[in-house]
């Protein structure tokens, strides 16, 4: 055996140690969501389900206990699909425009300004919950799904602003020019040029939003009201309004019932996304 | 009626000038070709032009009109970009028709005018394909294509061929002289390369540092450069810029050239000339010729003391290039290819004074 086989096998082993050691929890959380409390209670934290019950399942989607409220995750995960979407495509879209003004069509200031944009990105959540709170209510908004959906447009533009910027700032200016001279405008040549482009970008300004968006717990436990709130508040009061036993497979289960939609959107896009997030550094 | 019209026209970032006091005007069917070293502002001069880069003073008028503050979709312009630019996600069909589509033309005449200049281009088997996929003189003739379904009243091309091999490249160059006769177009275009300007142009502006040098003809620009720059610039090998001494003499001109180790070298221009003492003496290559005995080139002047020594020798084919020491600069003389010159060892060669240029070392403004 070459030292160079032993430096692989090495480098495998280091690489499932470390797979197996990020993998654990979710092996512990998707063995116990499938175990009836009475296992839980006599077998091994590690050990596989003697018996499979879907059971658990059912009673976190449906007929858990959050707080006094006992529908399960169910209404809350729908809360959290309707602020979701609308606060993932407007900052998508809010971002690919400021992206596309930013690199294509500069205008006096324009790095003052992007550099502020910029600024809003490493502004810690805490900072600005009480001036939103107070925003919110001048808006009519606080404790409403729409006024988390603004919070969240706000909040994802600086990042959103960020990827389009950088990956529009590749595009040759020969093209914006090409463009004017046919006689296209702002809109057009966005529309029929940038846009058709942009698919790798808004991939990843998509999957970074959803993500953000979806496991905000913060923003969500601050201004929501409790018709509106969303999935990780429920997990969060699922978990902790246990009367008596500790239903662990329960709250098992809701955890990954909360967790999924972000994990199906980077199973069905992961792949643009890694390129997406590389495609500004080489020019194509 | 003027074509373009370009007057006092002033561009400047912030303070910094770019283009000083340009002033051009070429009629219909005109080709003027912007020629000059790197940052001498032509590509920006182009942009102006084009509307893509607001100016800082001046007017420019297009057929007639005042264009100056009118945004380039509005100028009866089209232009073709170094980097071809075309629409990446767009069929070449889509890229040629796109300029159309966007200003409402209907389908029909869409389809028409893009099958007449696909076939003008010989283009028609690619229609379907991507920019992508196309090599780069494909792309070129799609971004002409671009330009020529527009039929616009002056046509704009920014170093169209510099992206392309040598050998693309001098197709290519026959392609749009032959296009522009075709078509009788106007146009206006950019190159750093003399021969494509030579090749190319009925009026050539050379520029430099964002001043215009000279305006002129082909011939006139190369037989009659109006300083030492446009001199050097245009021309390969160059004109051979001969530091020299100028003096009246019985209705003749006689001009002395110093030699390494030998006497100065005598010429005598047999018209009178007003001339300081000091001059610059610029010959092109092939007008030194070699001196064949006592026979005179017709129409030449033959240099008396002719024998120089020859450093370097370079066949070139159809040329031979012979290098000699004249005025402390080395001075290349294009003679036939089956001339009998050997390095090393003198050679007599005859300048045609008929042709020379001379300049005033001093501020390399032309004499004659």
């Amino acid at each position: 055996m070459t030292s160079n086989t032993v430096l692989r096998w090495g480098l495998y082993g280091i690489l499932i140690l470390f797979a197996a050691f990020y993998l654990m929890p979710l092996f512990v959380m998707l063995t116990t969501s499938l175990k009836s409390l009475e296992e839980i209670r006599t077998g091994s934290l590690l050990a596989l389900p003697r018996e499979i019950t879907f059971a658990p399942w059912a009673e976190a989607w449906s007929t858990a206990c959050a707080g006094t409220q006992c529908e399960g995750l169910r209404p809350f995960f729908w809360n959290s699909v309707l602020m979701a979407v609308p606060a993932v495509a407007i900052s998508t879209v809010i971002g690919a425009l400021n992206g596309y003004v930013f690199a294509q069509w500069r205008f006096k200031g324009a790095n003052l300004f992007f550099a502020m944009i910029l600024f809003g990105c490493f502004i810690p959540f805490q900072v600005v919950l009480l001036p939103m709170a107070q925003m919110l209510g001048f808006m009519g908004l606080a404790g409403t799904i729409p006024g988390l959906i603004f919070v969240h447009v706000i909040y994802g533009i600086g990042f959103t602003t960020l990827f389009f910027r950088n990956y529009y700032v590749t595009i040759p200016q020969e093209l914006v020019r090409a463009a004017k001279v046919d006689g296209a405008g702002f809109f057009r040549i966005f529309w029929s040029i940038f846009l058709p482009l942009s698919l790798p970008i808004i991939t990843v300004s998509v999957i970074w939003q959803f993500t953000q968006i979806w496991n905000d717990f913060l923003f969500g436990v601050s201004f929501s009201g409790p018709g509106s709130q969303p999935v990780t508040v429920a997990l969060n009061n699922i978990v902790n309004s246990t009367t008596g036993v500790k239903a662990y497979n329960v709250d098992m289960a809701a955890a990954i019932i909360a967790a999924l939609p972000t994990l199906l959107v980077y199973v069905v896009a992961g792949k643009y996304f890694i390129r997406g997030l590389t495609a500004g550094s080489v020019k194509g | 009626m003027p074509i373009l019209e370009i007057e006092h026209l002033q561009k400047a970032y912030g303070d910094t000038h770019i283009l000083h006091d340009i002033n051009i005007s070429i009629e219909p069917g005109d080709f003027l070709v912007l020629v000059g070293p790197s940052g001498c502002g032509k590509s920006t001069l182009l942009n102006c032009i084009a509307g893509l880069e607001p100016i800082t003073g001046g007017t420019i008028r297009i057929a007639g009109r005042d264009v100056t503050g009118v945004s380039p979709k509005d100028r009866d312009i089209a232009m073709v970009f170094q980097s071809y630019a075309l629409y990446p996600t767009m069929s070449v069909a889509r890229n040629i028709t796109f300029g159309m589509q966007v200003r409402g033309v209907d389908k029909a005449t869409q389809e028409r005018k893009l099958a007449e200049v696909a076939r003008q281009l010989q283009i028609e088997p690619l229609l379907n394909r991507k920019p992508g996929q196309l090599s780069g003189g494909q792309r070129q003739r799609v971004a002409m294509g671009r330009a020529l379904v527009r039929d616009p009243a002056l046509f704009l091309f920014d170093e169209p061929l510099s992206n392309l091999d040598a050998k693309l490249r001098v197709s290519m160059r026959t392609e749009i002289k032959k296009l522009h006769q075709d078509l009788n177009a106007s146009i206006v275009y950019v190159t750093h390369d003399q021969i494509e300007a030579m090749t190319l142009a009925t009026r050539i502006v050379v520029m430099k540092g964002g001043v215009i040098q000279q305006i002129g003809t082909p011939a006139e620009i190369y037989n009659k450069p109006a300083n030492m720059f446009v001199a050097d610039f245009m021309g390969s090998p160059a004109m051979n810029l001969i530091p020299a001494r100028a003096r009246a003499e019985g209705g003749q001109t006689r001009i002395e050239i110093d030699r390494p180790g030998d006497a100065p070298l005598v010429i005598v221009d047999p018209v009178a000339r007003d001339l300081p003492t000091e001059i610059v003496l610029g010959v092109r290559p092939e007008d030194i010729h070699e001196a064949t005995g006592n026979a005179h080139l017709p129409g030449t002047a033959q240099a008396a003391s002719s024998d120089v020594l020859i450093e370097i020798v370079e066949p070139a084919g159809a040329d031979t290039f012979a290098v000699t020491h004249l005025g402390g600069k080395p001075v290349t003389a294009r003679l036939r290819a089956e001339s009998a010159v050997q390095a090393r060892q003198p050679f007599p060669l005859a300048f045609d004074l008929s042709k020379v240029s001379y300049f005033s070392p001093k501020d390399g403004q032309r004499l004659n």
